[in-house]
């Protein structure tokens, strides 16, 4: 049994509660795992419509200082110095050793020296402190647990934040804009982890509940838990810190290359450039790809991977039913000569194998909104 | 006459002479939430009672289901493999998950009753 006296809550707390949803622990909240909708229908109605999800328990932060984009490079490989004002992007934030230590986006907002930082729930403490002090003396970061995150993803989202937010619909996918949200001060970016067009909303906690209920409060939209976030993200094939990625895995491995700069890869100036440069010429010896299994049986998290032989190549580290195809997903790590899509492999699931085939990610198109 | 008993596993029994049909409880399928797969036994089987015999995969997660008495498999339900939903709409009517001959009868003894099973939820 979980102690749930010692979970944190987030603003939207009692709301979750209000609205019917199954509360669990995750990331040191309890936090809703479905509403009385179910998994299955939140995450068809978000690709269909709009779904609205408290995300409050991520971190949220400002990088301050005489140029905290240089600072933050030390110890991420993106384009920081190089990111245009009022505009978001994905970094990993790495070990000494080259593996990584949380995935975040950052954002310059128009007219602010300070970065904003959005990092995962369970690992923000550590990557303030990590953060905080690598960067003793040159940047200053200040946590803002005063803050709260609601995202609000699906075809109708732009549609939806409009009518509460005149203008924002002209965002592009990656803007990020300070405005009022129902008449909340707020940061509001185009991005999101469903594979769906929409928004991140930052506001402050205070002002929460109401621009929730707000929200909630128009037809195309419904409270969406945290099981369908998982499914929605898999679908689009995103990365779930702690299982898919973690201190263990570097980003050739992971699949994530493209979130380091070229000029970054030239200069090699991050904690650990030469070892992952190294990697990225030479290769890994497994990488994360993605996996349709054969019939309706998902494989899940620690599933074994085995080639035809039998002989165990790889594990699925994440895995389940992706409602949208109506047929189970998975991403996992291989060995790098078996990683080519359509290699047909076996999943060992329940000690039986099941026929899978290397298949390209994101499963599901992405439908981000890249121009107007 | 047919008798239906419960597991503190929340699987159900209905017995009808010597033959056994088993499905998981409204409260387990409520529990579960939307199902998608069901991995059954194949007819022929031997089963313990207690031992593993099916497992139920929701969206989120996958469930062993037990058998509450031991027998021999006659048959899985061909409709879960077509429409798992089934579970979810109908636990202990279309949604029943496998027969069984059954080893001892003596054994529902054992195993709760409706009034008892629904005594042992309301304290869940």
């Amino acid at each position: 049994m979980t102690d749930t006296e010692d979970l944190k809550k987030t603003p939207l707390h009692a709301l979750h509660v209000e609205l019917g949803g199954k509360m669990v622990p995750f990331g040191g909240y309890d936090m809703p795992v479905q509403y009385p909708a179910g998994i299955l229908k939140e995450h068809l109605h978000t690709r269909e419509k709009a779904g609205l999800f408290d995300v409050s328990h991520m971190g949220q932060a400002f990088l301050a200082g005489a140029d905290p984009a240089r600072a933050l490079e030390r110890l991420c490989p993106a384009d920081i110095v190089g990111l245009k004002e009022g505009m978001q992007r994905y970094g990993l934030l790495m070990t000494e050793q080259g593996t990584i230590k949380d995935d975040f986006m950052f954002s310059r907002l128009a007219g602010e020296s300070a970065l904003y930082l959005v990092v995962n729930a369970g690992t923000k403490d550590g990557d303030f402190a990590y953060i905080a002090g690598k960067l003793d003396g040159v940047a200053v970061l200040e946590p803002r647990p005063d803050r709260a995150l609601l995202a609000l993803q699906g075809p109708a989202a732009g549609a939806v934040l409009e009518r509460h937010s005149p203008g924002i619909d002209k965002l592009t996918f990656m803007k990020v804009v300070r405005c009022t949200v129902a008449g909340a001060p707020a940061i509001v970016s185009r991005s999101g982890y469903t594979g769906e067009d929409g928004f991140e909303i930052s506001i402050e906690a205070i002002h929460a509940e109401r621009v929730a209920r707000a929200l909630l409060g128009e037809d195309e939209v419904l409270p969406i838990g945290l099981g369908a976030r998982d499914s929605l993200r898999l679908e689009a094939g995103l990365c779930l810190y702690g299982h898919d990625i973690d201190e263990t895995t570097d980003p050739v491995s992971a699949n994530l290359v493209w979130s380091i700069a070229k000029r970054r890869k030239l200069d090699k100036d991050f904690l650990a450039g030469e070892a992952i440069m190294d990697k990225v010429f030479n290769g890994t010896p497994t990488k994360r790809v993605g996996f349709r299994p054969d019939g309706r049986a998902p494989a899940r998290e620690g599933t074994e991977i085995a080639d035809k032989s039998g002989r165990i190549v790889g594990k699925i580290t994440s895995g389940g039913f992706g409602p949208t195809l109506n047929a189970p997903v998975a991403m996992g790590y291989i060995e790098t000569a078996l990683a080519a899509d359509g290699t047909d492999v076996d999943l060992i699931v329940r000690g039986k194998p099941l026929p899978a085939k290397v298949a390209p990610m994101p499963f599901v198109p992405h439908r981000y909104r890249r121009a107007i | 006459m047919s008798e239906v008993r419960f597991t503190d596993q929340h699987e159900w029994v209905r017995v009808d002479g010597d033959e056994a049909t088993i499905g998981i409880t409204k409260y387990a399928a409520e529990q579960l939430g939307d199902v998608v797969f069901v991995d059954l036994p194949e007819a022929g089987r031997k089963v313990g009672a207690g031992g593993e015999a099916a497992v139920v995969e929701s969206v989120k997660a996958a469930s062993e289901v037990y058998a509450p008495v031991g027998g021999e498999v006659v048959a899985g339900n061909p409709a879960l493999t077509e429409d798992p939903a089934k579970v979810n709409a109908d636990p202990e009517g279309e949604g029943w998950f496998f027969k069984l001959k059954l080893a001892d009868k003596g054994e529902l003894a054992k195993l709760m009753t409706k009034d008892q099973y629904d005594e042992f939820v309301k304290g869940l």
